[in-house]
This record gives C-alpha cells, structure tokens and sequence, in this order.
C-alpha cells in the first residue's frame, strides 16, 4: 500500500507542477488530500505493521505524527489557496508552490513512518529541500538570504547526523550486528563501547536539531519563518518540527536502555534550558510579528527537550506537548497571515487596534494567548503540568525554579506585545484601505484551538493509548 | 597503499588551506574525488558489478567531474574573482588546519578501542573539521559549498573506516540527496549572484533581531 501511496505523491506533485489550469490545481489538490487522508485512515487499521519491503512500518509514534499532519494539511492548502489568491500571484508560481507542498507533506508522512534510521535520514533531507523552495517563495533579497541559511545549515546539519549514524553502525558493528532497523537496535546496545553511544547520540542530536529547532541550531528556523509564507510557517514551526522531534525521540528511545541515559538526559536537560533561555532574552527584544512565535515556538522545543529528559510521566506529557502545540502554533500562522493584510506589515510598533479592525480575528489572537501560554482552559497547561510534575519527581528542582522563571518572563513577553496589537491605537489608526476580511477564515483556526483545548482537557482514550504504546518501550 | 592514499588525502586538506584561486579549490575537490575511488577500490573485498558501478558513480563521475564541472561553471557564470579571499592569512589557515589535524591525532589515540582503523579515522575527522574551518573562515558563498564537500569527503571516509553497510537502496538516496543539494546550492548561488553586486557573505546579515 505505501508503494502505492509513494508512486501516487511523485505523480501528484508532478502534475501540479506541469500544471497551468486553476479548476485542474484545485482538483489536483482534493486529490491529493484524499490520497492523504486514505494513507492515514489505512494506517490506523494496520497499526504496528511493516510495509513497503520492512522500510516503513505503522507504529504509533508515527501515526500519532501522521494524523496531526493529515489534519493540518487541510487547512494549510485550504490558507496556502486564499494566501496565493489574496496576492494575485502567477499561475506559474502557484503551481511550482504546490507541488513543493505536496512533496514537502509526502516526505513529513515518510519520515513519520520510516521504520529504519537511513531512510529516515534520506528522506529528512528531502523535507529540507522542498521546503526552501517555498521559503523562496517571495523571490526578494530576504527571501533568498534566509533560504541560503536554511538549505546550507540544514544541509551541514543533516551531515552531522549522517555522521551520527556511522557512530551507531559501529557500536552495533562491536555487537556483531549490521541491523539498522529502529526495532532492532535496542537488542544489540547492551555491551557497546559508550565512547561510540555518546559520540552517535551528540551528532545526531546537533543535526537533527536543526529541523527541531532547538538551542544550537534554533537561528535558522526563526530566520526561516520571517520570510516564509505564513501558511509555510505554520508547517515549519509545526509538523517540520514534529519530524525533528520524532527523529530525536527515536534516537533516544534506541539508546535509553543502555548505561549512558543519564549522560543523555543531562545534555537534554541542558539543550533545552539553554533554548528557554535564548528564547526569553529574544522575546523580551523581538519586535517582528512572526519572529516572536517562532521564538516561542523554541521555547516549546525547549520544554519538549526537557520533559523528555525528566522521563517517567514526562514522555507522555513531552507527546501530548508536540500534538497540542502543532495545533496552536499552526492556527496562529493562519492568523498572522489575516493581520498581515490588515496592517501590511508584521512589525508589532506599526499595528494596533486589531480588535476594531478584524473582529474575529483578534478573538482568534486572544484564544491564542491563552493557549500559547498555557493558561488553565487552554490544552498545553494540562502537558506543561505534567512536564512539571516529572521535573519534580526527578528531582530536577533547580531546572524547575528557572523554567517558572522563564515562563513568566515569555508570558509577559508575549502579553504585552499581543495586547498592543489587539487594543493600543496604532500609530497611523485612521487610514484603512485593506479589503474586509471574510469571518470564515478563522473557522479554522477556532476549530484548530478549541481541538486543542478539548485533546488536553478530555483526551479521546485511542489517543492516550497510542501515546502509551509510543512510550512503551522507555524506561520507566 | 591505503594509507599512502589517505595521507595524500590529508595533504590535500593543506594545500587547500594555502590555496588562492577559486578553480584551485575546485581541482582538488576533484583529486579528492579520485583518491575516494582509488581507497574504495583497493578496500573491496570482491568485485560486485552493481556495487562497483554504484562507486564509480558516486566517486568518479559524482564527485571529480560533475561537481567540479558544475563548480566551474558557476563560477564563470557569476564572473567571480578568481581569488579566495579568506578573512584569515593563509599561514594562519595552514596553522590552524595543522592544529585540527594534531587534535583529531590526539582524540583518536585517546579512544581505546583495538579494532580501530586510526588512520582513517584522523583523516575523516580532519576533513570534517577542516572544512568546516573553511566554512567559517571564508568570505566568498562559493567556497561555503567547496567546504561542504569537504566535509562531504570526509563522511564517506568515515563511512569506509566503519565499513558501514547501508542497504543499496539507503546507499542510493544518500548519493542523490548530496547531489541534489549542491544543485540546489549552486542554483542559489546563481541567484545570489543575479541579485548582489559582490557574492559575500556579508551580503548575507539582513536578517537579525
């Protein structure tokens, strides 16, 4: 079936491409969608299952991943669309734009799935190279500035990583075992050389942090993000994270059951403290719109770092972290795509009186402050709780007493900056010449945060489950 | 013989650090590419015609004639000046990739491990290291890709010196992933070349806080 699935995605995206028609596109896209949502609905039926020769396999971790990407590709084709029209932009553009999604989407499902360590690498590289051709999408210096960052370090990143794998193929090698299969690691790492553990985990933490996001490779996502389409952005601070998320908590899952789990919750604890950290001192400063939620959204890698470390309850909570922070990160850069209309500009000084000029979406931007910051209705406060609670079951009191700190610090950060743009007069409030904004455009995003609030609240209990059986295999 | 071979290679990394035109670099990418082969080939244990055709392409026809091929021409495309121009004098470079080379020496005698190929291992680790010394200490955009396929260089060393067996499928992906990055790479460096005057990474600090 995944066969199927690949050779239809290449087809797909190809046809978009060649494609000038606009009925034609759209009905390329529904058909892709359809594709996409039938992959996802197979993969539950089929769960734990291998696939396509034992390359890719259904587990839940990656169902997980895959049916909050399936979810978010509908409202990103469906924003990508009014974004493309609201520009007017060529025929020729709009089809290069989609194809690169659909590929971008197909090679995310791929990761997701990927059951061993060097197709998973393969295909990460392709998310990297499909996803600068949207970020170039606008074609200025800008654009080309942050795209060059993104596909350059991405690209050493990624070769980092790769050099992170030849570290673990070695160890395995001393365990008489060529095996690169995520299944089948675990079996072999009891009796390695941890000289080769450390140095494969270390690597493969750098590269693949760049995807992820975090502190020693969090400028480019961020620069990324100022320049992208802001559809673009909701998918790079949301599932394209989501991929770096799942390629280090596979690679720390591999290695959990051997002696250097300390040493690797240590260097979690300090990648994400450390992500806090910067993401804090930016935030207090930032004053680009788009830029402050990419910084907050390092700041959630950060967490998600550091509930990982803290185990126990935090593995479930780190999970349930990444699911509901897609969901609301990816409705804020619908948002921010309407605002950019409003006002013309994303910087925070320039905007104001949101509330009079777009009503629902200023309810949108306040429903967003309450879950971005974990405030009790909101999903993430129940996820951000719970990483708590493991920091302080782990004894980590210290960690805990800065990441309050931190939080507060974001909070007020966050506050004051949304607040401004929602209720302060801007600085020119008189002149109003952009075009009245359909309220319907927002449907999405209000069912994207209310899902949000219901999944952490009230968790459907086939989701818990496969959260368990995600985690199943850690340490308790 | 390996060792003779790695040692060039080693060389190389050297004579790149003192080298001062642009089409020098390219050149010796273009050696390194062929020492690849030459180290592969004596290292093989028995000769698969399918494997051999796979590392024929990737060494010989990859990395020492297309690269270098399609490294030329966008640097005549872009009328770039042929000099290098580091932001560091080249003794300081020589200097500086002898003191990375010492330290790989030293991190690689430090791992006690019997069955490790040290050589390779102090080779793989330089070129890693080395290139991205280049990286960082280059002004031109050009010799940031030339520093990537440095670094490239010596990953597949490194691989060698595991003798790592990735399946032919992952071995595939891996070689077309490369590909299409310096591709992707050099039709951005075309780009930039369109859009700024001098192609310096100075260009390149727009986006900041």
């Amino acid at each position: 079936m995944f066969i199927y699935y690949l050779i239809s995605i290449v087809l797909l995206g190809l046809l978009t491409w060649l494609n000038r028609n606009k009925g034609l596109r759209i009905l390329l896209l529904v058909l892709f969608l359809s594709v996409q949502t039938a992959i996802t609905i197979y993969s539950f039926y089929h769960l734990n299952q291998q696939d396509a020769g034992n390359n890719f396999s259904y587990d839940s971790l990656g169902v997980i991943f895959l049916t909050v990407l399936t979810i978010l590709s509908y409202t990103t084709v469906f924003h990508s669309y009014l974004f493309l029209e609201s520009r007017q932009d060529s025929s020729r553009n709009q089809s290069l734009y989609f194809a690169a999604l659909i590929i971008l989407i197909g090679a995310m499902t791929c990761v997701y799935l990927a059951s061993t360590i060097g197709i998973m690498w393969v295909l990460i590289e392709v998310t990297t190279l499909s996803v600068a051709v949207l970020i170039y999408h606008d074609r200025t210096h800008l654009s080309l500035e942050a795209t060059w960052k993104y596909v350059f370090i991405c690209s050493i990143g990624i070769t980092f990583a790769f050099v992170g794998i030849i570290f673990l193929s070695k160890a395995l090698q001393e365990a008489g075992s060529v095996n690169l299969a995520f299944k089948e690691i675990p079996n072999h790492l009891q009796n390695v050389n941890t000289f080769w553990l450390k140095l494969a985990f270390i690597f493969m933490l750098v590269g693949f942090s760049t995807k992820m996001g975090l502190f020693p490779m969090h400028t480019i996502a961020v620069d990324a993000h100022t320049v992208a389409p802001p559809p673009i952005s909701a998918f790079i601070s949301t599932t394209l994270m989501n991929v770096g998320f799942i390629a280090i908590f596979r690679t720390y899952s591999l290695m959990a059951h051997s002696s250097i789990l300390p040493w690797m919750n240590h260097i979690l604890i300090w990648c994400g403290c450390l992500s806090l950290v910067v993401s804090t001192a930016y935030l207090l400063k930032v004053n680009h719109l788009k830029r402050m939620f990419a910084y907050s959204s390092l700041e959630h890698m950060g967490l998600a770092a550091i509930g990982l470390a803290s185990g126990g309850i935090g593995y479930f909570a780190t999970i349930l972290h990444m699911v509901l922070h897609s969901f609301v990160k990816a409705s804020v850069f619908y948002q921010i795509d309407q605002v950019h209309r409003v006002f013309n500009t994303y910087i925070i000084k320039k905007t104001g009186g949101y509330f009079k000029k777009n009503l629902t979406g200023a309810l949108v931007f306040l429903l967003v402050f309450v879950s971005i910051t974990a405030m009790p209705p909101s999903g993430m406060f129940v996820s951000e709780f719970l990483i708590f609670r493991s920091l302080f079951e782990s004894h980590h009191i210290m960690v805990f007493i800065l990441v309050l700190l931190l939080l507060t610090l974001i909070i007020w950060a966050l506050g004051k900056n949304i607040f401004s743009m929602l209720f302060l007069p801007g600085p020119d409030s008189e002149v109003t010449t952009f075009k009245p904004i359909n309220p319907w455009e927002s449907a999405t995003q209000f069912i994207l945060l209310v899902a949000a609030i219901y999944i952490g609240l009230n968790p459907p209990a086939g989701f818990v489950e496969l959260i368990n059986d995600a985690v199943m295999l850690l340490p308790k | 013989m390996i060792n003779i071979l790695l040692i060039t290679f080693l060389i190389t990394l050297f004579y790149v650090a003192i080298a001062n035109r642009l089409l020098t670099y390219v050149k010796v990418i273009a050696l390194q590419g062929v020492l690849l082969f030459a180290i592969v080939f004596i290292q093989l244990n028995e000769i698969n015609p399918l494997n051999l055709i796979l590392i024929l392409l990737e060494t010989i026809f990859f990395k020492s004639i297309a690269v270098p091929v399609f490294l030329a021409y966008v640097i005549k495309r872009n009328k770039i000046t042929r000099e290098a121009e580091p932001y560091v004098s080249n003794f300081m470079s020589l200097i500086i990739v002898t003191l990375i080379c010492v330290t790989t020496i030293l991190l690689v005698n430090s791992i006690k491990d019997k069955e490790l190929d040290k050589i390779f291992f102090v080779v793989a680790l330089s070129a890693l290291f080395t290139g991205v010394y280049f990286i960082i200490s280059r002004r031109k955009i050009i010799t940031h890709v030339m520093g990537y396929l440095i670094i490239e260089n010596g990953v597949f060393i490194l691989s060698l010196a595991v003798g790592s067996e990735m399946t032919m499928l992952v071995n595939i992906g891996i070689m077309l992933d490369i590909f299409v990055s310096v591709l992707v790479l050099g039709i951005f460096v075309n780009r930039i070349g369109d859009t700024f005057e001098a192609m310096n990474v100075d260009n390149l600090s727009n986006l900041k806080d």
